[in-house]
């Protein structure tokens, strides 16, 4: 796989370090009522077949955290943003 | 029929041509008592179980490919009962107790290897955990020996004992341990399941898994709708996805783990070596391939083929644990998809959905597992509980806080 970092251009797999789902959102609560999402967001995974939205550190590049968006059958990938562009977008309405 | 000597006589004077197949190859039934989804070697030997302890042989098994495709025929055959955990330590006992027993019992030769397992140790901490994990596993019952370097080094003289970085300072062997024949697995426990009466369907991909009132009454699959009263999941890699057409998200990731054969050579590892420092293990099959193994590749997949970099790594590791690797040819590399748990242990429990039961997250351990984890499953489906030696592997083990960690990585499916 290579992926194409918006900071380093494109760049073989083996200088990122991966680190799951992306799409899982850490509750904002400490009350303890919330403790069905607290499981939900640590345990439970989709774990879908084709397109996924997956953490990816270039540990061994620039060491921003990115978003790879990839088919896990085929490991193509369609996009790469940083995981801070990630998340704005995902706040936006 | 059953295999004997005097069966192989008669059959060599009639020039090997009139063996009738091991099991047949039915067309599915409207309904069944119990329908197991994965014909893979824990589908299979939990429908073998049923049938032969529990008397219930009304089951089917559903494979969506052909038998045996998964990971039963992808892994590198290893047997071992050499955890730590008290939750761990019993079950994987129970099974290597019934790989000794397993070819009378199925009547089929598995080419069960009681070869021993050697882990390698490269500093004194390491020693110090591997004295703490013998000691637990003794207290259950297992054998574990500790050896230092002049013991290694005994049996087996090439490895690299002043490796720089990792040199070899003893090792714990188990030498119960060893290999197994693994299609020999699925396929005597599909011929014993099939002469108890089970169907075992394949090409038969289940579609939707079908409920009333929060209730399993079947599955629809390729080829029509299946009644059941009760379902079984033993689908590993694909677990999520199965699980999801009964609404339930499982504490489960996908990764693909990749394994390599050598060229054949004259034999030279009479064991199985493990180098875990470097993320490595070897051992020889009968034919004389070298068959070796390391780590997943550390990315969500179910494309049962992983990339370079985790190849050079395997392989860079094997040759620092042996010098001489370096001049073998690989012949081939593959992978499968690893139903990374939450916790790196596994679950075979019953599921909140009525009469759905679910065997998955073996990680990469599941082959060893294969005929406990179909003799627990099969008891769970039967008596709609769990069996003293699977119940630490519940379901709701995460939410509870009472996960199975031997690594202590957390939840962390891709570095367990």
């Amino acid at each position: 796989m290579l992926i194409k970092c918006p900071h380093c251009g494109t760049r073989p797999v083996e200088e990122f370090t991966f680190n799951g789902d992306a799409s899982i959102r850490r509750p904002t609560s400490n009350d303890p009522k919330s403790m069905d999402q607290w499981f939900d967001y640590v345990y439970l995974r989709e774990n879908p077949k084709g397109r996924f939205d997956e953490y990816a550190h270039h540990s061994s590049g620039c060491r921003a955290w990115l978003v790879v968006t990839r088919d896990t059958q085929t490991h193509e990938i369609f996009n790469v943003v940083t995981a801070r562009d990630y998340a704005k977008k995902r706040v936006a309405p | 029929m059953k295999y004997s000597v005097f069966s192989l006589l008669k059959n060599t004077l009639s020039g090997h041509k009139k063996w009738p197949a091991a099991w047949r190859d039915p067309q599915p039934k409207k309904d069944y008592d119990v329908i197991i989804i994965g014909g893979g070697g824990h589908g299979l030997a939990t429908a073998y179980y049923l049938a032969k302890v529990h008397g219930i042989s009304n089951v089917a098994v559903l494979e969506k490919s052909w038998l045996g495709s998964g990971n039963v025929g992808r892994n590198t055959t290893i047997i071992r009962s050499n955890y730590m955990l008290p939750g761990n330590n019993p079950f994987y006992e129970w099974s290597m107790k019934l790989w000794e027993g397993l070819e009378q019992d199925f009547n089929f030769n598995a080419m069960v290897s009681q070869r021993g397992v050697l882990n390698l140790c490269h500093t004194d901490p390491q020693r110090d955990a591997f004295v703490r994990r013998g000691n637990a596993m003794r207290i259950d019952g297992v054998d574990a020996e500790l050896l230092d370097a002049e013991g290694v080094r005994e049996m087996y003289p090439f490895l690299d004992f002043n490796n720089a970085r990792f040199p070899i300072k003893g090792g714990i062997l188990q030498r119960r341990g060893g290999t197994v024949r693994h299609d020999a697995v699925a396929w005597g426990y599909a011929r014993g399941a099939d002469s108890c009466g089970v169907d075992i369907i394949q090409n038969c991909e289940v579609t939707g898994i079908k409920t009333v009132k929060g209730k399993v009454v079947g599955v629809e699959t390729n080829r029509g709708f299946i009644g059941c009263k009760k379902l079984g999941l033993a689908a590993a890699g694909n677990s999520s996805e199965v699980a999801a057409m009964a609404g339930l998200k499982l504490p489960i990731e996908s990764h693909v783990l990749q394994a390599f054969v050598s060229e054949g050579l004259k034999p030279y590892i009479d064991g199985v070596v493990t180098f875990g420092a470097g993320h490595f293990y070897v051992s020889q099959s009968d034919k004389g391939g070298l068959v070796f193994g390391g780590d997943i590749d550390g990315y969500n997949s179910y494309a049962r083929r992983g990339n370079l970099p985790m190849v050079e790594h395997v392989i860079e590791a094997g040759v620092a644990m042996i010098p001489g690797l370096a001049r073998v040819r690989v012949l081939r590399s593959w992978g499968g998809i690893m139903d990374m748990s939450m916790d790196g242990s596994p679950i075979i429990d019953r599921t909140p959905v009525d009469g759905l039961y679910l065997n998955a997250g073996w990680c990469y351990g599941g082959f060893k597992a294969t005929p406990a984890s179909g003799w627990c499953f099969a008891h769970t489906i039967a008596n709609d509980a769990p069996h003293k030696l699977n119940a630490a592997y519940r379901l709701d083990r995460f939410r509870r806080g009472y996960m199975i960690d031997e690594k202590g990585q957390g939840a962390s499916p891709n570095l367990h």
